[in-house]
């Protein structure tokens, strides 16, 4: 057999394996609004980019008939490629064979990648559209799953983790995606969840829909645990690629820089924050008002939206925004915001990126939920998340910053590089009215007139402590700016704090409260 | 984005009361169908988790001593007796054997007695 007609075999093959499931398959997973998975890796991916490995794996199965069936691949595809050319490491689960389920050989393939990933020091994504465990492969199909969780903590923090779920991901296979930086979800397309309706069912009598259960919108606004909704899988994959512009590829690197660009002229910073502390406003304006060409990268924007968090640029170089949003709940601090942000700041250190923060917080929800459901613990979080990341962390004080909200949010105390405060920041232990009616308590209620007592007494206080300048004494801010001097005073704090150390105590590692 | 909660002039704002100053904003969903807090009755035995009442220890007017077996209930594949942890007497019986119960069905509603046997 000559060179040419192998290579003529080795193309019969290749196009037999890359079949997957086959026509019917295929076509039933159009049906569902669903890409192939070989389709997803090419709209994901920079053209031509895509490199397979193990197309020719084969389960090893033989229990319940298995030995006699083929499954293309495993019902996996893995590769690497690139993204606008950085390089990735990718896993798509392929629903068209074998429903995408979970058996040792599907497993190793993931884990190889992973490994792969790890030792090339290159992000990780990985789409998930799987049944979940290849029943017929019993304890091996679980051992799978160890072996891909076991390699998603050691990877966390070495190289950025992106999980994309285009379909049902049921059972213990939602652990990976959990543990992974990232999580994507399509409406009506994914589903997430550890006990299916079913069994939910059976079980516990209650019904309920898959899609109301663990659909898309489920995980983008009540769970917390998807970070990105989209509409569709094609403008998914476009908030995947503009994601992996804004994050390095590893813990030892920065993000790539862009172009500097100023912000664009529609976004007026003196006139985006009212004077008045009550009025609310979108704290996204601001940012917009100051980052590259006014492009923010939010993330989970349907989440804990008091608390505003995603990527932008600075003079070129990728930032992690914190922003209380005054527009949603008055911006306050509460356990899913907490969460929210903590999580974020620590993926900012992890990756080099300095965090800037804006605050402008009335304090902590008040509310039995909020206590039992563990605000303290929670809100614990952001403290640690603060307090240990040693990436250049600026803080700028737009209105509000009081009581442990004010500390909390970036403070100085929490070793913040630069702290900014505008004009109309007010820094104290409490809002006026709320201070007044505990330090003026008897004056109010003994006064011939209480309401107006009252009325004079929180002006008292509001002239002596609702503003800058008694932090500024103290130093625990730098400097009162105007509200126009704050893109270059951000963009110069960065810049200077480009070769920044900072040294946190020896230690295995710190016990975050979970 | 259509899709997404678009922030336009026509959202409600609401007052939100934090340390006695109310401030404009949006009342997210999930704060507004927050549980809200109710003092627990010690007289209402109810399930915590949904299942199936397999066994019913006791009748309308029995009288009961703290460590009595109420009721066993069928639940996450666990046979759960359930016994009282006060002395009294049972004014009301509001399940069957066989019967499924949500979680949180008031099953049994007692007379306390305080007293120490």
């Amino acid at each position: 057999m000559s060179l040419k007609s192998k290579t003529i075999e080795l193309l019969k093959r290749r196009e037999q394996a890359q079949s997957g499931g086959g026509e019917k398959a295929i076509e039933k997973q159009n049906a569902m609004g669903k890409m192939t998975a070989r389709e997803r890796v090419l709209a994901l991916l920079d053209k031509d980019s895509f490199n397979e490995y193990d197309l020719f794996v084969e389960h090893e199965a033989r229990d319940f008939d298995m030995n006699t069936k083929v499954l293309h691949g495993d019902g996996v595809i893995i590769g690497t490629g690139t993204i606008y050319g950085s390089p990735v490491c990718l896993f798509a689960q392929d629903f068209t064979v074998a429903g995408g389920s979970l058996g040792l050989s599907h497993a190793r393939k993931i884990t190889k990648i992973m490994d792969h990933a790890l030792k090339l020091r290159i992000p990780l994504i990985g789409i998930n559209d799987s049944g979940g465990a290849r029943i017929q492969e019993g304890v091996n199909s679980l051992a799978g799953y160890g072996d891909i969780f076991f390699r998603n903590t050691l990877a966390s923090g070495v190289i950025p983790q992106i999980s994309v779920i285009l379909g049902p991901c049921a059972g213990g296979a939602v652990y990976s995606p959990a543990l992974t930086d990232f999580v994507f979800v399509v409406d009506n397309i994914s589903k997430m969840f550890i006990t299916g309706p079913e069994v939910i069912k059976t079980v516990l009598g209650e019904e309920i829909s898959m899609e109301d259960l663990g659909g898309a919108r489920v995980h983008a606004e009540i769970t917390g645990n998807a970070h990105f909704f989209a509409a569709t899988e094609q403008e998914c994959f476009e908030q995947i690629k503009k994601l992996v512009t804004f994050i390095p590829w590893n813990n030892s690197r920065k993000a790539l820089p862009f172009k500097p660009k100023e912000p664009k002229k529609e976004f007026n910073i003196e006139t985006v924050v009212p004077g008045d502390p009550k009025q609310p406003y979108d704290v996204r304006n601001v940012i917009r008002a100051v980052a590259d060409d006014s492009d923010f990268f939010e993330i989970y924007e349907l989440w804990a939206q008091n608390i505003v968090i995603g990527f932008a640029r600075m003079n070129g170089e990728t930032v992690g925004f914190v922003c209380n949003q005054p527009m949603y709940l008055a911006g306050v601090l509460d356990v899913d915001s907490s969460d929210k942000a903590a999580r974020f700041i620590r993926f900012c250190d992890a990756f080099n990126i300095p965090i800037i923060t804006l605050v402008d917080l009335p304090g902590y929800l008040p509310g039995v939920d909020q206590e039992h459901a563990g605000v303290i613990r929670h809100g614990a979080k952001l403290l640690y998340a603060y307090s240990e990341a040693s990436v250049p962390k600026v803080t700028v004080i737009l209105r509000k910053a009081y009581g442990g909200g004010y500390i909390a949010m970036g403070s100085r105390h929490l070793r913040a590089d630069f702290v900014f405060a505008w004009p109309s920041a007010e820094i104290a232990v409490m809002g006026p009215e709320g201070a007044a009616n505990i330090i003026f308590k008897k004056e109010i209620s003994e006064a011939e007139d209480p309401e107006k007592m009252r009325k004079l007494k929180v002006k008292e206080y509001k002239d002596r402590f609702a503003n800058p300048y008694v932090a500024a004494a103290k130093g625990y801010i730098d400097t009162v700016i105007e509200p126009k001097e704050t893109r270059r005073l951000l963009v110069h704090a960065i810049s200077v704090s480009k070769d920044k150390t900072n040294t946190n105590p020896q230690k295995k590692h710190g016990i975050p409260p979970f | 984005m259509k899709k997404k909660e678009s922030i336009s002039k026509d959202v409600e704002y609401k007052m939100l009361n934090i340390e006695d100053t109310k401030y404009k904003t949006i009342i997210t969903k999930k704060f507004e169908n927050r549980k809200v807090w109710q003092i627990a009755d010690p007289s209402l035995v109810a399930s915590l988790i949904p299942g199936t009442v397999s066994k019913l220890y006791v009748n309308e007017g029995d009288k009961i001593i703290e460590g009595d077996k109420l009721l066993v209930i069928d639940a996450m594949k666990m046979k759960n007796t359930i016994k009282v942890p006060y002395s009294g007497v049972i004014r009301k019986v509001n399940v069957v054997e066989g019967q499924s119960i949500p979680k949180g069905y008031i099953m049994i509603e007692l007379d306390i007695q305080l007293i120490k046997v």
